[in-house]
């Protein structure tokens, strides 16, 4: 059973440990442009949202590539990058509608995520489990449970604020 | 590497602007951050010079580790000749401005001079330039961070600004760096205002290679673990800060009504739990943020919940706004707190000074000594909220005479005001004191008269006093890395062996703050936490750099003598009630009213203080007047200063 990142960006506090292992475990270097995973922030409203490769299934990257060097490995859930294969054109970073494909300046290569070949350390460090590591068939599960909870309490209060007014 | 960071002197002056590497040696012996501030400032300043003119030199640093991949470096350092002392001005902050800094290049910037008008700098990758910041002077802290990065176009720029007290000179203005990080104590933001330096901008990509990168990732994993897995980070995972004031306020251990009481009523709409409340309803369940690389996230966010402000958002409230907006000005409504919370991070004004400042006004204000015409009509009596509102905004603009008066801090105000205000004034070297109350710990009490920057609670509290630790733990803790063979007590109201733990402690947050890391990740709240050893390890996994934790020890006392040596320059004298080591007559004259029965009737005994003070000095290698002895200096290697290594 393939893995998939799954992003709740509401539990995110913003600390950005996740972009700073990222770089260390892949590169030996801490620099967030390296980071595969990045947190977008809104600082004055206090919003923070992580982003990373969505390892599309109909992957816009993979489509565009000319030289076919992008691939879909689905034992491992991930969309693959062959270096031998790359020509370095960065047709994928345009062509990512998330941002999730990047170029490395130094190294003159593109990069994504890669899901740490299925030991993600970004959650590994996440605390707060606002990146997690699941089985793809159980994302919607947890997202339905969320949901349920809070249309029960939305109910509830309901009940109680008619209940106030018809007193 | 972190060692090639590079350090920049900046003339606001000429606009010349030098970039030099650091050179190990330096590194070696002050290592970053902090240290190499205090080093700095001794070097480039000389004698008596004016806090606010041109020659006083502001230094802005991240610490040898930040940035890389040890756990939670993400504080700023910012130094100075202090406009509110006159004595050390330092200050520390968390956020992400140092790590920026950092990955543009730089670990050090010294900056001396002042620009002929409004300017900011902007850090980049290596370069530093001077721009105009005409258009932006006089907004708050955040709007500030917000127009720099329209003008740069750029949204990841991370800044640290002076908000607009900085700007008037009030002389306890912060640097503030996102929505509440603040460089709090000492007035650097004042400095920043004198000099018409607006606020510095970084924004960097480049490479920080790590020396040991697999060692240094589980080494974090581990740091991480150790420092989760404490139950007071947990629960300031929770609560954030606050959650100290509602075991402290029950014990009786704040200031209410200035110096009155040990202990403020009626304060359950601030307790801990109810502010977490009102964080929930205004933010939802998820409303801790933390700052880089932290996995504590003991900052809430809240949105005001009433009054004139309601709706507006902020961070916080630390522990501190509650005790300088609730607790000393007896003004316990979370409303009051939260809405002052957000008055000072928006002037960017140190909260602690602020309130306390106030607090003291209104007990002058209740015994007659400054009447309705100092206030301008103001009724600045204990416990109304709406006055305590007002004055936080009036000492920021400097409207009418007493807040005028206020602005220049306490010693400056009291000499104004007159008569015997100068009694009432909680301070010690010309900085208000936390809203705490030390009278029943002499431990911390020593503590703050005689941490370098004046009565603070951050230089060397040694906190986990109030734990009542086994001894067979205190030994093990306070005997590391030198050995300690000394009395040592678990009790706090005693005064044996206080000494070599404020001794001790002094050396341990030093050392955090040269390695750039936060006090919540070492001994301070939590008895558990990483110390030397650890910082060994990850200082030579992270950097390369070979250190014994008693090497480290060394550098941490090599620092703290800098400080004492500016200090010593700067006119401090050991009994000074102005620039000494020396508490105000009420620690020593009043007992506690209030509070648990290990705090009711008891205040610090002067002459064993006088013997705690004379034996922390001989532990620090000073004369019985406070000044190092040769042989000490010989030890520490700093009997040539200033050396101008760099």
């Amino acid at each position: 059973m393939s893995k998939a990142l799954y992003i709740d960006y509401h539990k995110c506090t913003g600390c950005r440990l996740c972009e700073l292992v990222c770089s260390v475990s892949h590169d030996g270097i801490s620099n967030p442009a390296r980071s595969r995973i990045r947190v977008m922030k809104w600082e004055a409203e206090g919003l923070y949202v992580p982003m990373s490769c969505q390892q599309c299934q109909d992957a816009p990257c993979k489509l565009v590539c000319p030289v076919k060097a992008i691939s879909r490995d689905d034992e491992m859930g991930r969309v693959f990058v062959d270096y031998d294969v790359c020509i370095g054109c960065r047709s994928c970073i345009a062509a990512c509608p998330f941002g999730a494909m990047s170029f490395n300046l130094k190294d003159k290569k593109v990069f994504k995520c890669d899901l740490c070949d299925g030991a993600p350390q970004c959650v590994r460090f996440c605390e707060m489990k606002a990146v997690d590591f699941i089985d793809m068939d159980e994302v919607s599960i947890i997202k339905k449970r969320d949901a349920a909870k809070r249309l029960s309490v939305a109910g509830k209060e309901a009940g109680a604020l008619e209940a106030g007014l018809h007193r | 590497m972190p060692l090639n960071r590079k350090i920049a002197y900046i003339d606001l002056t000429t606009g010349d602007i030098q970039i030099e590497p650091i050179p190990l040696e330096a590194r070696k012996k002050f290592l970053g951050g902090r240290g190499l501030d205090a080093y700095l400032l001794y070097n480039h300043t000389k004698k008596g010079c004016d806090p606010l003119g041109p020659d006083n030199t502001l230094i802005i640093s991240g610490g040898i580790l930040t940035a890389t991949c040890a756990s939670a470096t993400a504080r700023t350092h910012i130094m100075a000749k202090s406009p509110l002392t006159g004595l050390l001005g330092s200050a520390n902050m968390g956020g992400f401005f140092a790590p920026e800094l950092a990955w543009a290049g730089f670990h050090h910037l010294v900056i001396k001079g002042k620009a002929k008008h409004p300017v900011y700098l902007y850090v980049h990758n290596g370069n530093i330039e001077i721009r105009e910041a005409r258009g932006i002077w006089g907004r708050s802290a955040t709007e500030a961070q917000w127009a720099i990065r329209e003008d740069l176009g750029d949204q990841e720029v991370k800044s640290c600004v002076c908000g607009p007290a900085g700007e008037n000179l009030v002389r306890f203005a912060c640097v503030m760096t996102g929505i509440k990080n603040s460089a709090g104590r000492t007035g650097m933001g004042c400095v920043m205002g004198s000099k018409n330096l607006k606020a510095v901008a970084a924004r960097g990509t480049m490479d920080i290679k790590i020396a040991r990168p697999a060692e240094a990732l589980e080494y974090n994993k581990r740091f991480i673990d150790q420092i989760v897995s404490a139950k007071v980070n947990q629960t300031q995972g929770t609560l954030g800060t606050p959650f100290i004031w509602g075991a402290t306020n029950s014990w009786g251990g704040v200031r209410c009504r200035n110096f009155q009481y040990n202990q403020c009523e009626y304060a359950d709409d601030i307790e801990p739990e109810r502010i977490d409340e009102i964080c929930e309803e205004t933010m939802g369940p998820y409303h801790m943020t933390g700052c880089f690389g932290c996995q504590v996230h003991c900052r809430a966010q809240y949105k005001i919940p009433d009054g004139p402000y309601a709706g507006r958002y902020d961070e916080g409230p630390e522990y501190t706004s509650l005790g300088a907006f609730g607790g000393e000005t007896d003004t316990p409504r979370a409303t009051t707190v939260l809405t002052g919370n957000h008055l000072v991070d928006q002037f960017g004004m140190d909260n602690l000074e602020t309130g306390s400042l106030i607090a003291w006004a209104m007990e002058l204000y209740e015994l007659g000594i400054i009447t309705a015409k100092e206030t301008d009509g103001l009724d600045l009596r204990f416990g109304n909220d709406e006055a305590v509102i007002e004055m936080i905004e009036r000492i920021c603009y400097r409207k009418g005479w007493l807040a005028d008066a206020l602005a220049d801090g306490g010693i400056a105000a009291s000499e104004k005001i007159g008569k015997n205000s100068f009694d009432y004034l909680i301070q010690v070297k010309g900085m208000s004191n936390l809203h705490s109350d030390e009278r029943a710990t002499p431990g911390l009490a020593l503590n703050i008269a005689t941490a370098s920057r004046g009565s603070d609670h951050l230089r060397s509290r040694p906190a986990i006093d109030l734990y009542h630790l086994p001894q067979t733990v205190l030994r093990k803790i306070y005997s590391n890395p030198v050995p300690y063979d000394g009395p040592l007590s678990s009790e706090h109201t005693e005064y044996v062996g206080k000494p070599w733990q404020v001794f001790w402690q002094e050396n341990c947050y030093m050392g955090v703050d040269c390695l750039g890391i936060c006090k919540y990740h070492t001994t301070f709240l939590g008895a558990t936490l990483p110390n030397f050893e650890d910082w060994s390890k990850v200082l030579y996994y992270n950097t390369g750099l070979q250190m014994t934790p008693e090497e480290i020890w060394m550098v941490a006392r090599r620092c703290n003598m800098i400080e004492r040596l500016f200090n010593l320059r700067e006119g401090l004298t050991r009994d000074d009630l102005k620039k000494g080591d020396m508490l105000n007559h009420r620690y020593f004259d009043e007992p506690c009213r209030r509070g648990a029965v290990d705090v009711i009737g008891i205040k610090i005994d002067k002459e064993k203080f006088m013997r705690m003070v004379d034996e922390l000095y001989e532990h620090k290698g000073l004369d019985k007047v406070g000044v190092p002895k040769p042989e000490t200096l010989k030890e520490l290697g700093l009997e040539n200063e200033p050396s101008h290594l760099i």
